[in-house]
């Protein structure tokens, strides 16, 4: 089966109604997408297909023939950072599924319209405000923008604790 | 994911007349759409069928487009599909309500029409206003096309009046001329099945005011299939009486408790809701146009 992952072609060999969440992760090592519920609730295993959302614990491998699938492996946005800034993120299961989506949203997205727009993507930890945040932020930062980096903080404050022992 | 998908068939339809071959020669087999229902069976395990024939391809089926008098909907287009058609928001806005509140958007992208009414779920969201529409089902097989009135296709739960070879093609919608009306409840705003479903359209037209067909009330979830309050609809076209009528559809729903709501719950809000309803459609503004 031939179909392009985050603008590579790949060609699988499984069988046709392996779903796409399956192929990705065991096929092609791609285990940035997560699975929390298989039955399209939750939204963890969000991914692009043509540019759109979809579950890919819903959609068999037979229906991505010659389509054009974007995983989180194949992001690299502005959006990331903002998640880990704005505490959009905490075990981290629903994160990957929440940034597929919001990639879909536009740019200047109200509260409201975000809301209904996310609201196949659960997140058991964060309460959604962080992740809210993370989104309008994120999608306003400019493409390649420099956001500082937050490893910066983390090394002082573990110096911070060797020095105190 | 219980069902062993390894052992599953998936045959390919390279075409319609293809797909209605495989469907003839192929008993049992099950035509697969956006999956959106397929896939959360084969995960519980519920579902036995082991051979499922691809319709996806099928661009011809998700075509949405006016013929004559009437729209016609293929049975493969998407609710993000009919959320952003221009010629659904004129004819049938109620029908972009509908799709509006199904699922989230992951859902809506896949998630077919043509699902909606072969899955055939009583809480299926799309079906009371296909039913107030008074929507015709488009079927074909080898042995060629058939139309079906909607308010005739289910003959129980999750039965319907569909051939085993049959595939859904389309749906077609006459032309409303009157306010249409939509209303889910559910238990949050948004990806929530729903508890009640009502669509409800009422002819303003004069020319239509000795029709007693001008006012239809359609309601989800309420029996084991979508249904038509006929009574209900008769009685206010007789005398606009809002607390005769909803005396009426208490007499004519026998809803169920369930896991999702009480039988009594389900009385109540639907009484609720056809009392909301008249009260913005009432029959004043009625004799003003
Ligand atoms: C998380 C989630 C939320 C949901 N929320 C809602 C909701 O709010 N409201 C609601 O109504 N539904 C909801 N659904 C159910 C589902 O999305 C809809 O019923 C959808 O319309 C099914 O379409 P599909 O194309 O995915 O169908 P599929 O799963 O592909 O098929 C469903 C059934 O229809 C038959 N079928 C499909 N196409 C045809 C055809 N052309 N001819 C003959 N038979 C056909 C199949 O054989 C199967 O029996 C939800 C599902 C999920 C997973
Ligand atoms: S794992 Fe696919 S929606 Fe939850
Ligand atoms: S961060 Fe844990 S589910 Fe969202």
């Amino acid at each position: 089966m031939q179909f392009t992952v985050n603008g590579k072609k790949v060609n699988v060999r499984a069988y046709p109604m392996k779903r796409l969440l399956d192929v990705l992760r065991e096929d092609l090592g791609l285990t940035g997408t997560k699975e929390g519920c298989g039955e399209g609730e939750c939204g963890a295993c969000t991914v692009l297909i043509n540019g759109e959302a979809v579950c890919s614990c819903l959609v068999p491998l037979a229906q991505v023939k010659g389509a054009r699938v974007k995983t989180i492996e194949g992001v690299k946005h502005p959006i990331q950072e903002a998640f880990v800034r704005e505490g959009g993120t905490q075990c981290g299961i629903c994160t990957p599924g929440f940034i597929m989506s919001a990639l879909t949203l536009p740019a200047n997205v109200s509260l409201k319209e975000m809301q209904e727009r996310l609201a196949g993507n659960l997140c058991r930890c964060t309460g959604y405000m962080g992740i809210y945040r993370a989104v309008k932020k994120g999608l306003k930062a400019k493409r390649g923008a420099k956001l500082v980096s937050l490893r910066v903080k983390k090394k002082s404050q573990k110096r911070k604790r060797v020095r105190s022992i | 994911m219980r069902a062993a998908l390894s052992t599953l068939k998936f045959l390919e339809a390279g075409s319609l007349s293809h797909a209605f071959k495989i469907m003839k020669t192929h008993p049992g087999i099950m035509p697969t759409a956006g999956c959106t229902d397929i896939y959360v069976s084969l995960n519980f395990g519920t579902l036995k069928v082991r051979e499922f024939l691809n319709l996806w391809g099928l661009s011809e089926l998700r075509k949405i487009q006016m013929k004559g008098d009437y729209l016609s909907i293929g049975s493969l287009a998407t609710y993000t599909q009919i959320i952003h058609s221009d010629s659904v928001k004129k004819w049938i806005p109620m029908l972009i309500q509908a799709s509006s509140s199904i699922g989230g958007m992951q859902i809506q992208n896949r998630g077919t029409l043509g699902g909606n009414i072969g899955n055939g779920s009583p809480a299926g969201d799309t079906l009371p206003v296909l039913a107030a529409a008074e929507a015709v089902v488009v079927l074909g097989s080898t042995e060629g096309i058939r139309r079906i009135s909607f308010n005739m296709f289910y003959t129980g739960y999750r039965k319907n009046a569909m051939n085993p070879e049959e595939l859904i093609l389309s749906v077609e919608i006459p032309r409303i001329k009157s306010q249409q009306w939509y209303r889910k409840v559910g238990t949050r705003a948004a990806q929530a099945i729903s508890k009640i479903v009502m669509a409800a359209v009422l002819s303003k037209d004069p020319e239509e005011q000795q029709d007693p067909r001008r006012i239809r009330i359609a309601f989800g979830s309420l029996a084991p299939t979508v249904i038509r309050a006929f009574r209900t609809e008769t009685a206010l076209a007789e005398n606009g009486n809002i607390t005769e009528a909803q005396k009426t559809l208490l007499s004519e729903i026998q809803p169920i408790d369930d896991i999702r709501s009480t039988a009594l719950y389900r009385q109540t809000v639907a009484a609720n809701l056809l009392a909301e309803w008249w009260g913005k459609v009432s029959p004043r503004s009625l004799i003003k146009s």
